[in-house]
């Protein structure tokens, strides 16, 4: 058989630590092969022994049926292995031309040929359907777009071996299955695919065969056409996983927020959040569905204190906290799992039982006239910690040493702890493997059944769908639908989120 | 690579630069044509030679310990505090003049001067800390700018109301002076003081400002991750000012150590002091904790005390010794960056 990537038996170790235990993958040419595996278990650290940053302590690699060993990251794109980043490496301010042939500048009489470039760019881009204007700003252009340019970057540079790392973290549904035509249509073309990625439901879209890691391990190889999702979850965390999250009907009871024609503007002076008015009951869970940048941070930080309003009117409790600290309208009954754990959910360098404090510290019994007391915080940090299975060698370790799923079981234990009777979770499980999202989607539940309001805020439509008992969509500032998880689908959520007007009328605000 | 990690590691990191640099000064001496064996024995014997070194570098050892923990308590609350230089002279200039002017008992007329000259290294620094906190302006260049200040400023300010013979200001009266008969006898005449004692309670207060206190915690906080304090409802810009007040409230009292202690007068300066300066090295290789301070400016005045030893038995010029001087925080520096690279590199292995 021949394999286009062929890598036997890799195994990377770092101090402490094996990274890569004897993990096979043979890529198949013209296939789209999936590479499946929890955060952590190793994904990254195999591709970039592939990419030549890492030299395998065991192992050989093989490139279309020849032996590599150098170890210079130039070797790969030498042989015509490219890798379309999570995290696009664009500049801005430069065109889609400028952008891709940065650092391969073609040249005539010395100086930039530009025009000649771009021809090439528009005959790549009509060849593979990815309807991209060469002349175009990458600023003006949306985040779908920005991943094609990173995908024509990659095959301007002659790359017939594709890797995408989770490129589906930050589209739209829309853009998703764009992007799924795109990948397929790349493989009629006699290019071969590898898609590193922890979602399922992509893998049995596109992919022919999946290989699967966990925890540093090569667990098999699979024909996708031969499995299902509940099959490669197991695989890839070597147990069973429920999907479907388990929870009853809610039954919302009296208004804990409510958000009354709010304006908030960004730094620019424009309206992100533009007359938003928004309800969540006790003993529900609303989710918010929208693309990126449509205010959701902005509403947020409103809503706890960091952001100022320009107008309008949120009341927690009955209680106006519009123009609240952000302190006092935590005090108000508010508990917050930020977006971004390492920004704003953790001090990274301060232990666990400090970080488990961050809310509680000035109050009795943790300190008393102005003195700590660590006794009592680390005693309270150490059964936080059995309570919310949060595995750490201690309390007294420092928050960075912590995995991300770990870290974030930390942050709720803080939140849920202090039993608010309003819970925003943004992004809650973000970057986080099955078996932690499974977990902090039953706290989530478990705080609604409590009687419990909670805000969820998720670019994840699944989560949205699964944890939600009502969905707001946010667009351009306001909630455009109300919508019962229940009644709708991807689709017309997918619409409503980008702007598309919903058929039935009913449910608007 | 696990041996280099951790506690061990900032421990050895100073170690190893302070036996790198004597090796390296060594070398400099032999090639340059002096007996490294005898400037070293030399220079030992000028700290520790007898009780009058002694007496000495423990003096010399005073305003470095209060400058440092200046410097490492703005670092701790993520402020790179290089105005610890004027505030020590803002400091000197009002424990002098509240030496000066004030009749008082011993008992408060002491505490009297030394906390006005807590208050005005405070100040001084409340100002940058402000700039910082309201309009964003870097402290770096606020701080150096406001040495400046603080240079001319006293300078005018003796010249023009407290100018006695010899371009300085009058003695502090007896009774707010840090001198100690006692002490001068034990040493052999040193101009040791009672100074040392406050600046031991000064690091204890720091230490438990910083491990113990609501406030130490907000600070260390507000240090580390400005974001993740106001989410927690921490008021960035209050830590921000108040880290700068008591960084040169600690300055102040390193200048008062000066004004009541050693000189027990101030003097119209042509240049800086260097306290302030040399407090920033006195805090990077302490590492910013109290017992590392003590220890590294008990090396910073231990060597500037045994350096006239080194030059005058061993005939090796003052300036080799600022050059070992230097080399040392050189490699202290330059092991932090190894430090931060063996981080990257774990971490990046981890992924």
């Amino acid at each position: 058989m021949d394999y286009v990537i062929e890598m036997r038996n890799i195994r990377k170790e770092f101090p402490g630590i094996v990274a890569n235990d004897n993990i096979t993958l043979q890529v198949k040419k013209g296939e789209i092969h999936a590479l499946l595996g929890e955060n952590g278990a190793g994904k990254s650290t195999l591709m970039n022994v592939l990419f030549g940053l890492y030299q395998p302590e065991e192992g050989e690699i093989f490139v279309k049926g020849k032996k590599v060993t150098a170890n210079d990251p130039n070797v790969a794109n030498d042989l015509g292995i490219g890798m379309v980043h999570q995290h696009f490496m664009l500049v801005e301010k430069f065109t889609v031309t400028e952008n891709i042939i940065l650092g391969k500048e073609p040249t005539r009489g010395g100086r930039v040929d530009i025009k000649s470039a771009a021809n090439e760019i528009k005959k790549l881009s009509d060849q593979y359907g990815l309807s991209v204007d060469p002349h175009a700003k990458i600023e003006d252009i949306s985040v779908g777009m920005q991943q094609r340019v990173e995908i024509l970057k990659t095959l301007y540079r002659g790359a017939d071996i594709l890797i995408f790392d989770e490129p589906t973290a930050v589209l739209t549904p829309q853009e998703i299955s764009e992007l799924m035509q795109i990948m397929k249509k790349l493989v009629r073309e006699g290019k071969s695919i590898i898609l590193i990625t922890h979602k399922l439901k992509e893998i049995m879209q596109v992919c022919d065969r999946c290989t699967v890691i966990r925890r540093g391990k090569g667990i098999g190889t699979v024909n996708v056409a031969d499995t299902d999702p509940d099959k490669l979850a197991a695989m890839m965390v070597g147990r069973e996983v429920n999907f479907k999250v388990a929870k009853t009907d809610s039954v919302p009871k009296e208004t804990v927020l409510e958000i009354k024609d709010l304006v908030v503007e960004d730094a620019r002076k424009v309206n992100v959040v533009n007359g938003l008015n928004l309800e969540v009951r006790a003993g529900e869970i609303v989710g918010i569905a929208g693309v990126d940048g449509n205010g959701q941070t902005e509403l947020l930080e409103a809503i706890t204190g960091l952001a100022k309003v320009s107008s309008g009117k949120i009341m927690l409790n009955g209680r106006d906290i519009t123009k609240l600290s952000p302190r006092k309208v935590t005090e108000s009954g508010l508990g917050h799992i930020p977006q971004d754990r390492h920004k704003h959910g953790l001090v990274l360098n301060f232990t666990i039982g400090e970080n488990m404090a961050l809310q509680t510290y000035y109050q009795s019994p943790y300190s008393k006239a102005g003195i700590l007391n660590y006794k009592t915080i680390y005693e309270k940090a150490k059964s936080l910690i059995q309570e919310f299975d949060v595995r750490t060698p201690s309390e007294f370790t420092p928050a960075r040493a912590l995995s991300g799923g770990n870290q974030q079981k930390a942050i709720i234990a803080r939140e849920v702890d202090r039993s608010p009777d309003f819970l925003i979770a943004a992004q809650p499980t973000r970057g986080l493997d099955v078996g932690a999202i499974e977990f902090i989607h039953s706290k989530l539940i478990q705080e609604r059944d409590k009687g419990k309001a909670v805000l969820l805020v998720s670019f994840e439509l699944d989560e949205i769908m699964n944890v939600s008992d009502r969905i707001a969509v946010i667009y351009e500032g306001k909630i455009v639908a109300i919508v019962n998880p229940k009644e709708t689908n991807e689709q017309e959520l997918g619409l409503l989120m980008a702007g598309g007007k919903k058929e039935k009328v009913g449910g608007f605000q | 690579m696990n041996l280099l990690k951790g506690r061990l590691f900032s421990i050895l990191i100073p170690v190893i630069s302070v036996v790198l640099a004597l090796i390296i000064g060594g070398i400099v001496m032999l090639a340059s044509g002096y007996q490294p064996i005898l400037a070293y024995t030399s220079l030992f014997e000028g700290i520790f030679g007898n009780s009058y070194n002694i007496g000495e570098t423990v003096r010399q050892m005073t305003p470095l310990i209060l400058a440092g923990l200046a410097v490492a308590f703005a670092f701790r609350a993520g402020l790179f505090n290089i105005g610890v230089e004027g505030q020590v002279l803002v400091g000197w200039l009002a424990s002098v003049y509240v030496g000066v002017s004030f009749d008082l008992p011993k008992i408060i007329h002491l505490p009297f001067a030394i906390v006005t000259a807590a208050v005005a290294g405070a100040l001084w620094g409340v100002i940058p800390g402000f700039l910082k906190a309201r309009f964003k302006v870097h402290e770096v260049i606020t701080t150096i700018m406001m040495n400046y200040i603080a240079l001319y400023m006293t300078n005018a300010i003796i010249r023009a109301y407290m100018l006695a013979p010899g371009e300085r200001t009058k003695d502090v009266k007896p009774t707010a002076s840090l001198a100690s008969d006692f002490l001068q006898t034990i040493t052999d005449g040193s101009r040791l003081h009672y100074g040392i004692i406050v600046a031991l309670i000064c690091s204890v207060i720091m230490w438990f400002i910083l491990w113990k206190t609501t406030m130490g915690y907000e600070l260390r906080a507000v240090g580390f991750n400005q974001h993740a304090s106001r989410y927690a409802g921490m008021n960035v810009s209050k830590n921000i000012i108040l880290s700068m007040a008591i960084s040169g409230a600690f300055a102040g009292i390193a200048g008062a150590m000066e004004g009541l202690g050693t000189y027990g007068y101030m003097m119209i300066n042509a240049a800086f002091t260097g306290v302030g300066f040399d407090g920033i090295a006195v805090s990077l290789i302490g590492a910013n904790n109290a017992i590392g301070i003590i220890i590294g400016a008990a090396l910073f005045g231990g060597l500037k005390i045994g350096a006239s030893n080194m030059s005058s038995v061993a005939f090796v010029p003052i300036e080799l010794v600022d050059i070992i001087i230097a080399l040392i925080i050189f490699f202290i520096a330059s092991s932090y960056i190894i430090h931060w690279l063996s981080n990257r590199v774990n971490k990046g292995g981890k992924l």
